[in-house]
């Protein structure tokens, strides 16, 4: 991929460091003239020499990436063309290995190999030379260019500016790549199962066989299983957290000595520290087999993937989480609304519960809507704890399945990447993803009015 | 005229916050229904004494306080004391006005509602009117009772915190810098309110304000440097005080 | 006069019912703590019980009889030849002649077809193939008999740690009676040792639990965050000190920050979901790759730098910015001559943060592929490759006892890096920690 012109640039710009320095220091008088150091003249003609001529290699390298392959494609003869989509393009692939010297399982056509190789040469040649030529072009012309007028100081920080401004964009970019690939597969999905059956449906069992020739649509895909699941698990692990966390923050916040919250906080922090997996493991392998036992010494039938087991080491997992969020809002509450209520001779607890929660409410609201938001999207805990299986239960000793554990059962292992399954996938994401974004953007929206109502 | 009688006794008290000594040996005696005032530049130790009187310096771990501080011959520093029963008796008012983010009727009736001071609702509201009137505050508020404390003016709301203060029916009412974060016409209110209100109380006020303590008080204490400089009648402080220190203060040499 | 003691009866009562209902609270409050507390101490406590004796291991000592006509009978010293001899006969011949060698089995005794399979049974699967290994390291052995020290099968070595209940029917245990009398033989001849498990840092993956070690989910973690590290630590800094320091207030700014906090709190999957479809099926990246799964980690890892790095630049007070910018600096000097500077230990400490996140991750690598029976030791960021958390899940699902333990100690070597990590970040914290 690195050829010569790479290098060559790269060579040249080096050197043009040294070269703009040495004009800049004949033609300027850099005392008087304020277009900056010598330093300043090097590099802004390293980048000329180096910045259009890369990025005219990129586009041409992409473009004839593209190109190549279409090409190929024509120039095979037709009657070996195969007429599905997806085999033709393992064949193009395997015509590409041979044609870099690798072996295929299957026969290629000489004449598309011998052709790819040409298009590649004269690509690649194509390419060298333009670029080369590029870069000295535009490394004589602005070699010329450096005089008193040119204020390569600000151009320098001017192009800085452009890298951070494109940096900063990569979130965005980071959220338009997730919503268009969930989008595009979720409405291939909507075109196989209608959003009704989906939305409403009783029955989630996608792993029905589909052989060739069926229709997809055979597969069933009512995703109110999955839902019911997913927040029978969420309430057990909030029914857990909500309360512990909140105590926890309340205690360490209001009546904790300096020493206690020292080490007690960093403890609870611990928890937060321990990955997901290790999470799923301990339920796995030691909260389910003992509600299990338990269960059945109470005479209750239990299964070993229970959504209490899930459930309830998700609580643990989200203990901190709630518990340091609500310290960060209560703390956040001012100091003069407790000297007010003690003032009047209310007890701690008095001032907690009608003062301080009341006004740290909209704050602990927010911490929870971000915890469920996380419960919901836990993956690592369920997928090796809770089951497979899609039942409509509330029987929190029963076994459930949630969107995660379907996204990861239908998305990993081999799988044809169209099927109306690998679809059904990106749908459930889809889902989780609206239902997470809101629970965020509205807690983050709470947070931050808080924050400036008390600061 | 009644002859005075003691409300709270000051003895020997020395406050620390952690190894810094912030009173030394002060002694004073407050009398019942009058206002006193407790001036002197600022960390002089003023608000720390103040905040004795109903143990809020509690809160601070590092605080230590040691003498004696009788109120009406109880030792209120004991350690057995109920602290809840001390601040009902001891109400106070702050620097900055700080009502509850709730209604204007619930910052009123937290205190009695908390202390179970009424039998039923139609006392509650009883209380509440009452307080508010005494705090002169009723006419401007009756009508939207329910709005958000948070709501009003500056002045208002800490017209509103002492309708807070007194709805407990204290003894005493301590107030530190009850005035600084308001205007003139709304400071002059307050003072106003300080009069009417040392009929039933016992007041002691905080004060950076020379003028304001001259005006409301019968009593001033000057500190400085967490030292009782001088104590008397408000006017023998003001127009021939025993000590430099004070005269040089009150006529703005320093501080 | 009314003394502040003497109140009235109803009073008391009332008082005395505000204060026990304090007390419960604060009771709710210790509950709290302690169930806390109780839960990290079984989490923590239940892993290490399991996991201590997977850094141990058992071997046996035997001899084997490199039998020149099973090898290479004619003298041909030829690599080939030898490789492709009947190992797996040399080694079962001298696996037989072990209860010989303590006197179990008087000489010329045979055994039954039942019980060599189960004598079989005693030792790795893997050890015809080490011995191999052994012999092609030098080929002088060939015809003698060597002392060799090889693993033990799982069962053995999870017998000997007690995790075989012997008390079950013979049918349901692992072992049978009388395997469970020769290992106890093989024991009292010190045939049988336990030693450190350095299968567990040298190996890559396997299907047998005493040959399956972590080195090659090591690599695979190392090569992804490496990745990680390298696109997100300086998109991370340029992306804060554009925000905080240049970025004007509009609502493309808005956006971008909303964008970034809530990118910060979406499902890990969803990123696996991105990755799947753009990384893998959009750029044709290999799937399987530290390359592919340290991207949707330095992805994911963005929000977290950016966010502790803007915290860290809007530490650094404005009159630094000022003195420069007084001397005649540009804004773009000042920031990074002075800010950045200052505020580098604080997106450090973000960064480790961030970094450790992304160690435990397991599920968008999932999507990835990167939880896959992977046996060889990636050696570059395109080979196929699992990480750490990925290895722990794998096992985790292993049927076989001997892996339970290779499990929980995996955890222990994942949790310690994570310790090491957080700890050097407090450290760095600690140490450059500024009061303005």
């Amino acid at each position: 991929m690195f050829d010569i012109s790479l290098y060559f640039i790269f060579l040249l710009g080096l050197s043009s460091y040294y070269i703009g320095k040495n004009r800049a220091k004949k033609n300027i008088n850099l005392i008087t003239e304020t277009g900056g150091l010598e330093s300043h003249y090097g590099m802004y003609l390293v980048i000329w020499t180096i910045l259009p001529a890369f990025i005219f290699y990129l586009i041409w390298s992409v473009i004839s990436n593209y190109l190549i392959k279409e090409a190929t494609l024509g120039s095979i003869p037709n009657d070996l063309l195969p007429n599905n989509l997806s085999m033709q393009k393992l064949f193009l692939d395997s015509i590409i290995v041979v044609a870099k010297g690798g072996s295929s399982l299957s026969k290629v056509p000489e004449i598309s190999v011998a052709f790819y190789q040409n298009f590649a040469f004269y690509s690649t040649l194509g390419k060298s030379i333009s670029t080369i030529s590029i870069s000295l072009i535009s490394f004589f012309i602005f070699y010329k260019k450096i005089d008193s007028n040119v204020r390569a100081k600000n151009f320098l920080e001017r192009i800085i500016l452009v890298f951070l401004f494109i940096s900063s964009i990569i979130a965005i970019m980071t959220t338009v790549g997730i919503i268009l690939s969930l989008i595009v597969e979720t409405t291939k999905f909507f075109q196989d199962v209608t959003i009704f059956e989906y939305f409403f449906g009783l029955l989630w069992s996608p792993q029905m066989a589909l052989r060739e020739g069926q229709v997809a649509a055979e597969g069933s895909f009512g995703a109110v299983p999955v839902f019911a699941g997913t927040f029978l698990i969420t309430i057990i692990a909030m029914a857990l957290a909500g309360p512990v966390g909140l105590f926890s923050a309340i205690y360490l916040s209001e009546y904790a000595s300096k020493n206690t919250r020292k080490i007690v906080k960093p403890t609870i922090e611990v928890l937060a520290g321990v990955p997901t997996v290790v999470y799923g493991f301990f339920a796995a392998l030691v909260v389910g087999p003992f509600i299990r036992r338990t269960s059945e010494s109470f005479g209750l039938a239990s299964s070993s993937e229970s959504a209490l087991a899930a459930g309830l080491v998700m609580g643990i997992m989200i203990i901190p989480f709630i518990s340091s969020l609500s310290d960060d809002v209560i703390n956040s509450v001012p100091q003069s609304l407790r000297e007010a209520s003690f003032g009047v001779g209310a007890t701690k607890s008095e001032t907690i519960k009608k003062v301080i929660i009341p006004a740290a409410l909209p704050g602990i609201v927010a911490a929870f809507m971000l915890a469920i938001s996380r419960a919901i999207g836990e993956t690592m805990i369920v997928v090796m704890a809770a089951g497979l299986s899609a039942k409509l239960t509330a029987n929190p000793l029963d076994s459930v399945t949630t969107v995660t554990v379907q996204i990861v059962t239908l998305l990993v292992g081999d799988h044809e990447f169209d099927s109306t399954k690998t679809m059904a996938a990106f749908a459930l994401g889809m889902t989780l993803f609206a239902i997470t974004l809101i629970l965020n953007i509205y807690a983050i929206r709470v947070v931050k009015k808080y924050r400036e109502k008390y600061d | 005229m009644i002859k005075e009688q003691t409300k709270l006794d000051i003895d020997n008290v020395d406050v620390f916050y952690g190894k810094k000594q912030a009173i030394f040996n002060v002694d004073l005696e407050i009398k019942k229904n009058q206002v006193t005032a407790f001036i002197g530049p600022s960390g002089c130790g003023k608000s720390t004494l103040l905040r004795c009187f109903n143990r809020m310096n509690d809160l601070i771990d590092i605080c230590k306080v040691s003498g004696s501080i009788l109120l009406d011959s109880v030792n209120i520093l004991d350690k057995k004391l109920d602290l809840v029963r001390l601040r009902t008796k001891v109400g106070m008012v702050f620097q900055k006005p700080n009502p509850f983010p709730k209604s204007i009727y619930d910052n009123v009736a937290y205190g009695p509602k908390i202390h179970g001071l009424c039998e039923d609702i139609s006392e509650l509201d009883e209380v509440v009117e009452k307080s508010l009137k005494s705090a002169g505050l009723w006419n401007e508020v009756k009508d939207r009772l329910n709005e958000p404390g948070t709501g009003i003016s500056g002045g208002q709301q800490q017209r509103l915190c002492i309708a807070r203060a007194i709805a407990t029916n204290p003894d005493v009412i301590l107030m530190d810098e009850p005035c600084s974060a308001l205007d003139p016409i709304a400071t002059a209110r307050v003072e106003e309110l300080m009069q009417e209100l040392k009929k039933n109380y016992t007041i002691i006020v905080v004060t950076h304000n020379m003028q304001q303590a001259a005006r409301v008080s019968e009593k001033t204490a000057f500190f400085h440097l967490g030292h009782l400089i001088e104590f008397g009648n408000t006017e023998e402080i003001f127009t021939s005080p025993n000590e430099i220190k004070t005269q040089d203060y009150i006529t703005g040499r320093f501080g | 006069m009314t003394n502040i003691d003497v109140l009235e009866d109803k009073k008391d009562k009332l008082i005395a019912k505000r204060y026990s209902k304090e007390k419960r609270f604060i009771l709710f409050g210790r509950l709290a703590i302690s169930l806390t507390i109780i839960f990290l101490t079984i989490l923590l406590g239940s892993i290490v019980l399991r996991g201590i004796s997977g850094f141990t291991t058992t071997t046996i000592t035997f001899d084997v009889n490199l039998d020149k006509k099973l090898i290479d009978p004619e003298s041909t010293n030829d690599k080939k030849i030898i490789s492709s001899a009947r190992w797996r006969k040399i080694t079962r011949d001298s696996i037989y002649n072990v209860l010989n060698e303590i006197n179990l089995v008087m000489n010329g005794e045979v055994l039954s077809k039942a019980e060599q399979k189960s004598l079989v049974r005693l030792f790795s699967r893997s050890s015809e193939y080490q011995i191999k290994d052994i012999v092609m390291d030098d080929l002088s052995l060939i015809g003698k008999t060597i002392n060799v020290t090889l693993p033990a099968a799982s069962e053995v070595d999870q017998f000997l740690k007690g995790r075989i209940d012997q008390s079950l029917p013979e049918d349901d245990r692992p072992l049978n009676n009388i395997q469970i009398s020769w290992i106890k033989h093989m024991v009292d001849n010190d045939m049988i040792n336990r030693t450190f498990n350095s299968n567990l840092f040298t190996k890559g993956d396997s299907r047998n639990a005493e040959e399956a070690g972590i080195l090659g989910a090591l690599m695979g973690s190392f090569f992804a965050l490496l990745i990680c590290l390298l696109i997100s630590f300086p998109l991370g800094v340029m992306a804060s000190v554009y925000l905080e320091e240049f970025a004007p207030k509009n609502r493309l700014t808005d956006v971008i920050e909303v964008n970034i906090n809530n990118l910060a709190a979406v499902p890990s999957i969803v990123f696996g979901l991105l990755g799947l479809a753009i990384f893998l099926n959009v750029f044709n990246l290999p799937r399987s790759s530290p390359l592919a799964g340290g991207l949707v980690l330095a992805l994911m890892t963005l929000p977290t730098i950016i966010i502790s790095s803007r915290a860290a630049i809007k530490a650094v007070p404005p009159s630094i910015r000022e003195a420069a910018m007084g001397l005649g600096a540009s804004k773009m000097q000042s920031v990074t001559h002075h800010v950045l500077p200052l505020a580098m230990p604080g997106m450090l400490t973000g960064t480790i943060i961030g970094l450790a996140q992304a160690l435990g991750e397991t599920a968008p690598l999932l999507m990835m592929g990167m939880v896959a029976f992977i046996v060889d030791v990636p050696q570059s960021i395109t080979d196929p490759a699992t990480v750490l958390p990925a290895q722990i899940f794998l096992w985790s699902d292993q049927p076989e006892r001997g892996f339970e333990e290779k499990t929980a100690a995996a955890i222990m070597v994942l949790l310690g890096f994570l310790l090491t990590m957080n700890a050097l970040a407090v450290f760095l914290r600690n140490k450059f920690e500024r009061k303005w």
